[in-house]
This record gives C-alpha cells, structure tokens and sequence, in this order.
C-alpha cells in the first residue's frame, strides 16, 4: 500500500491497463507528451509507447468517433475529454453511437470505451470549467455511469470500467484529485496522505460497478451521494450532529438501488446531496426510486441539495456550491418534520 | 474600394424546377484520355488537378480507354453487371413490397449501383466498410445472402437485428459491413477510428466509408478528414455526389462553389473526382486507393459524381421539388447500360445473355423474397418477441432492465 491521490490512483489503473491488455489504448487532447491537464496520463507515453497514449486534434466528437471504430475493430479505446464541460461535441457518438451500437447491431458490434472527463467545481472555473452532467447521461441507455470520491475507489472502478465490455463515463471531481474536500473552502487544504482511502495498493484490483459504499454508518437519516459531495455530507453530518447514514453511490448507472432501499427503510428518511443543478438532475431519479420503494418507512419528505439551477458562477462559485451548511440545513429539516 | 453592391444574402438554387426543362448542359466532362494516372504514393500536392477533374475509362460509345483504364477481365465485368442487376431487381422487389404494405419504409440505390458494386469488387474481402443507407450493393457484391437482407427490411422472425432497426439500416459483421446508423455522416469518422486501430495492429485490411454529399457538411465529415490526416489512417473516404439531399440540391451543400472532392485538398489528403457512373473508372481510382493505403500511404477521398435515379426514399416524391426526366438525360448515363454495351462491344456479351441475365436476376429476388416472407413481414408477422428489446441494451442485462422486462409482461 501506498499513498496515492486520486491523480496517481487513476494513472496507476491507466499504467496497469496498458500493461495488462495490449488492445488498450488511451489518447484525448494533450494526454500523450505532456499527461494530461491534470497530469493523469504522466509518463505512460514514456513508458508505453506513442502508438498507446498519444495526442489528439481538439475535436470531441472527432475523438469519440475514432473510439468507436476502434471498439469495433476490437481495441479497448480509453480517451480523456478535457473537461466534463467539453464533452458536448461528442454527445451524438457517444448517444447515438457508442451507447447504441450493440443493440442497434443485435449483438455483433459493441463500443468498450471509457470516457474519463474531469467534473465539478471549487477550482474557480466558471460555467466552463465546473459543470457535471452526469444526468445527461444517466437518462441515455447503453451507457454505464460512474464517478468515484477517492483514491482507492477511483483506481478499482477505472480498472472495472476499462475491462467492461460497454461503453463507460467515469467522472473525476476534479476538486478530489489532490485531497478531499468537504466544502469548506476557506479552511486549509489537505491532502490523500492521511485519509484512509488514499491508501492505494500498487498492484491490480477492481472496484466492482453497481455497487454503493457505505461512507458512514448511521441511523435517522439516509444522505445519498457521490463524488465531492460525499466529503461534504461527511463534513455536514459532523457539524448538525445528526446520526446520517451516508451512502457513496460510486456508481449511478447501473445503480445499487438494494443498498438504498435497504438503508432508507432502516432510517426512514432521506436526504439526496449533488453537486449538479436540481432540475432533472440525477437526484430527481433517485427521489423516485425511494418513493417508490420505500414509500411506507417514510417520517419525513424527501429532500435534494444540489448546485442552483444557474450556471456555474466564476466569482460566486461558493454561493453555488451546494456546501455542508445546506446539506446540514437539510438533515435537520427531516430529522424536525417527523 | 467603393464597397458597391451592398452585401447580399445568397440562397442557391437549383438551375432547373418541377415544370422546366431539364438541362446538364453547364457541366464539364472530360473525356478519358484527359487525365493521368499517377503512382498510387504520389504527393497530394502534385494531383490537385484530380479534385476537379472527373476520372472516367469508359467513353460514349463504351469503349474502355485512357490512363485509368484497369483492365478487366471480361468474366470480372460480367460478374460485376450480375450484381448490378441483382441489385436493381432487389430494389424493384423490395420497394413495391413497401408498397404493398409488407414493412415501413425502403431506400433504393437506382443510377448508383456502379459505385458500390465497383469499389466491393475493388476492395479485398476482409476490408472493413462503413456505408450509408444507399450502399446495398457492397452487401451484393459481396455475395452476402438476399434472404437475410431481405428478413431485416420486413422485421420478421429471422431480422439478425430483432426488429430494432429501420428498414435497409443492415449490418454483419461476417460480411465486414458497419452497422448503418440513422444519424448522417457518424461512421465516415468511425471508419478512421477503425483503420488506425488496424494500422496499430500492422493489419493489412483498411477501412472504407461512404456518405452522401449532402451529409459532408456534418461535423463528423470534418472530423474524418482531420483525424485520418493527422494519424494517416488506411481508409478510403468515399463521398457520393448523387446531386440531391431529399430535396435540397448539392448547392445547398457548398456544390456552387467547388468540388466535394476539393474538400480533402486543405487536409493534404490525395482527392480523387471520379464518373461514379463508370464501373471501370469507380473500379480504378478504388483500386488506387486501397493501393495507397496498403501501403502506408494513408486515406484517399473520393468524390462519386452520380445522380439519384429515383425518390429519396419510399416516403419522398421528388416531383415536388426537381423536373421530371432529369435522370434520363444525365449525361454520365446509366451504370447498369454503359456496363452492359462495354462488354457487348467486348464481344462478351449480347442481347440475349443480357436478357436471361435480368431474368435470372428477377427470379432470384422472387424466390428469395418467397422465401424471407415464409419468416414473417412487418405487416403480418412473426417478428421477434417483446422481450427481446430488453437484451444489448447492455452485455449482461443489469436488475433495472430485467424488472421492466418483467414489468412489460416477459
Ligand atoms: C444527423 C441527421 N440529420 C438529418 C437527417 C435526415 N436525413 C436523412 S437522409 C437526408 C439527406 C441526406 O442526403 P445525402 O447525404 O446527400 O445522401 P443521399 O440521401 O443523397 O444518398 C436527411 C437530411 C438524418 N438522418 N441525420
């Protein structure tokens, strides 16, 4: 074991990926040379080649499109957009293409990509540089979801994602890559070095997709979350000395919906924290989903915390920022209903 | 300057409506012997006359000639014509099938078979293709079977596709054919994608894309170049210029003001313009291509200059739009008739041949038709179960989906 942050877990599975599996390949806009914007593919040219970590033309829609005639012909493409915020020249390849092709084509042809884009804001990035879409995903069928919280997770669910055989989004909260933050910007950074799961082992290991963690046990209230936000609910269960559950998705699509039916009905409210604007955001989906399954274990209404309905703001990001204030307002509004 | 006249918006606009007399008179073609044949490795730079040229071996009179004249052996060109005919009678078949009420909806390739009968020919078996809708000649000419063609444009119980697609959007893989998507232009980029993982994997076998004039102004058409110049991806990029986008003329597409041939010129790929009408002429400049490209030469993009016989599709009425009879007087003619006096003028074909040919390609599409009807029709049916929707959404079916499957009654 050693200590990693979240940048070295996910280069450390891109590093074994390449060596494991020769049909892998992995290119994006400034990944090969250089590695990466936020140096997630660094040295993995150096060490494997031009020809599997290399530099793409600044064309989204271009590198999806090239990512799926190479899963058709067999390689496992893993190509890096930017930012989550860029992804959009692509969305006709990677909905209408990628996410289709094994229905479209009964089975014969399939697109094996990962997407790794980072996401999220508190890097001062405005509307261009903050946004997390994964909603927009998630209602597109044929297409996996996922977006880790820390080191050790990231690096077992890229690998899980690599050797899947459908296409994969992995969202990196680009405000994790270097330590986890809980939302309070105005407090010191720390780092991966002494959380627990910035213990990263060197070697191969997968993450499972579909399957929820456990962040915090706890029995009045459910808090489920993902990515940054699973920092922040932490932070916000500590400061309202509410005795939360906490439940790290990982996964969104497909989702582990026992282990959410399992812990709501146990506490019998619940709390849905993301990061993305409210309106058909995936928190929606999941306020559903315990309203139809846990209708009857329910004290209290369901609530969201989310980022406001606005764009990104760049100067105002923290008043965006759906931090662990909101999220402690929330707790003692359902523990207070009931 | 005195900056007169004032700027004014242009909309291009076809010379010719429903109500006049159609005319090709404007367009310039060349003879055979005006353009040269250069080595398959030449520089892009010293052929940028071949972008707004028009490559044709087969004169008025269907003589084979000039530089690019490949040569064929008399039993390739009847072969070659065969498809043609199953092709056209396959069309015939399938389209009055739509409008008996048999399936949805049908795309035919009429006046456009030379181009995917003659580049399949030109092509090595294993080569990777990436057509549209209007290349069912490939499947054809590669022998592909009629039945189960045929399965998938009524939906039926045999479709390999299980219902999930439109009809003609075919795909096997066994006959190294793309899945067609209904999105216009998304696998002319795809085909790059699979050529650089072929030329990653030192394969010999390229890739081939086709699209439509009017779908060069996607991105993914911008995006196919960039990428297979930059990574010298072994792909043929075919554009078909059959002069009509349903019913927007090939101006509205930026025809007016070059060629789409031209369109590769920037990108320092090797553009090749050719009488798409013109077996022998389709067969070479494909021929040239896969050349390069088996080479490490990297891709080739090739203008098919055409026209479209017939409707857009079967939901389409081009009177609406453009004269009548203006397929009768293009002047680079028919495919199917230029083929056929070339090898008559061979001494390898007559009259008669030709005759039972076209009979024998008619009986073959009944019976084949006789037979993927016995499977089922949109219409009446069998086609797949309900159920069957649920599965390829994903590799193993996640819980979600296996509850709605149950939920709708499976
Ligand atoms: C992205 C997209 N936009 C629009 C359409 C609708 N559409 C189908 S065919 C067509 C015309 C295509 O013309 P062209 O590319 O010239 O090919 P042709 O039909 O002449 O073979 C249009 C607009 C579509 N299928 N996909």
């Amino acid at each position: 074991m050693a200590a990693m942050t979240m940048v070295q877990a996910i280069n450390s599975a891109l590093d074994i990926c390449l060596t494991r599996d020769p049909d892998v390949v992995i290119f994006g806009e400034d990944v090969g040379y250089f590695g990466g914007v936020f140096r997630c593919t660094e040295g993995l040219q150096r060490k494997h080649g031009r020809t599997r970590t290399f530099d793409t033309p600044i064309a989204e829609g271009g590198i999806l499109a090239v990512a799926v005639g190479m899963g058709a012909y067999g390689l496992r493409p893993v190509v890096e957009i930017q930012f989550a915020d860029y992804i959009y020249p692509a969305t006709d390849q990677l909905i209408s293409e990628a996410a289709r092709l094994r229905h479209r084509s009964g089975g014969e042809f399939s697109a094996p990509i990962t997407v790794r884009t980072p996401c999220g804001g508190g890097i001062y990035g405005g509307q261009t540089h903050s946004q997390s879409p994964e909603a927009i995903f998630t209602h597109v069928c044929g297409i996996k979801t996922v977006m880790p919280s820390n080191p050790y997770d990231a690096k077992g669910l890229l690998i899980s994602a690599i050797e899947d055989d459908d296409p994969v989004i992995f969202f990196e909260p680009k405000r994790l890559y270097n330590g986890p933050f809980d939302g309070h910007h105005n407090r010191p950074v720390t780092s991966w070095t002494n959380h627990p799961l910035g213990e990263v082992p060197a070697e191969y290991y997968r993450v499972e997709l579909g399957k929820a963690s456990t962040a915090r046990q706890g029995s009045t209230v459910t808090v489920l979350a993902y990515g940054t936000m699973v920092h922040v609910a932490l932070a916000a269960v500590e400061e309202s000395g509410v005795d939360a559950e906490i439940l790290d998705l990982r996964t969104l699509v497909p989702l582990d919906l026992d282990a959410i039916v399992e812990s709501v009905r146990k506490t019998g409210r619940c709390v849905i924290v993301h990061e993305a604007t409210l309106t058909g955001g995936f928190g929606a989906e999941l306020a559903a989903l315990v309203q139809e399954h846990c209708f009857y274990s329910l004290y209290a209404p369901i609530l969201r915390v989310a980022g406001w309905d606005t764009p990104y703001p760049h100067a105002l990001e923290w008043s965006y920022f759906p931090g662990p204030a909101r999220v402690a307002d929330a707790l003692r509004q359902v523990m207070e209903a009931s | 300057m005195k900056n007169e006249p004032l700027p004014q918006l242009h909309i291009p606009e076809p010379l010719h409506r429903p109500g006049d007399r159609p005319d090709f008179g404007y367009l310039n073609i060349p003879e055979p012997a005006d353009t040269a044949c250069p080595d398959p490795l030449v520089r892009p730079s010293e052929i940028r006359d071949l972008a707004f040229s028009l490559i044709r071996v087969l004169d008025a009179d269907g003589i084979a000639t000039g530089a690019w004249n490949p040569k064929l052996l008399p039993e390739l060109l009847r072969r070659a014509l065969a498809a043609i005919l199953l092709t056209r009678a396959y069309d015939d078949r399938m389209y009055r099938g739509q409008r008996q009420g048999k399936t949805s909806f049908y795309m035919k390739c009429t006046g456009e078979e030379a181009i995917a009968v003659g580049q399949a020919f030109a092509l090595s078996r294993d080569d990777m293709l990436f057509p549209t809708y209007r290349q069912q000649g490939l499947l054809i000419a590669r022998d592909w079977s009629l039945v189960d063609m045929m399965c998938q444009v009524y939906s039926n119980s045999r479709d390999r596709l299980k219902g999930r697609q439109m009809p003609v959007f075919y795909s096997s893989k066994e006959a190294g054919f793309f899945s067609i998507s209904g999105n216009l232009g998304t696998q002319f980029s795809q085909a790059v994608g699979w050529a650089m993982a072929a030329a990653y994997k030192h394969d010999n076998r390229i890739a081939a894309a086709w699209i439509g004039e009017g779908a060069t102004a996607e991105p993914d058409f911008h995006h196919a170049l960039t990428f297979a110049s930059i990574f010298k991806a072994p792909v043929i990029l075919n554009v078909v210029n059959n002069q009509w986008a349903i019913s927007s003329f090939s101006g509205i597409a930026g025809a007016e003001q070059t060629t789409f041939a031209a369109r590769a010129l920037g990108f320092g790929i090797p553009a090749l313009r050719v009488d798409g009408n013109d077996l022998l002429a389709v067969y070479a400049v494909t021929r040239w291509a896969a050349d390069r490209a088996r080479s490490n030469g990297g891709p080739t993009l090739i203008e098919l200059f055409s026209y479209r016989a017939d409707a857009h599709s079967s939901s389409d009425d081009p009177s609406k739009y453009r004269p009548k009879g203006e397929a009768d007087i293009w002047p680079l003619g028919d495919p199917m008739l230029r083929l056929k006096q070339h090898l008559i003028r061979l001494g390898e074909w007559s009259e008669a041949r030709h005759s039972v040919a076209e009979a024998e390609a008619t009986e073959r599409v009944r019976a084949a038709d006789r037979e993927a009807q016995s499977y089922g029709t949109l219409s009446d049916g069998p086609g797949h179960s309900p159920g069957t929707m649920f599965e390829d959404v994903f590799k193993e079916m996640p819980l979600h989906l296996r509850r709605q499957r149950q939920q709708a009654g499976y």
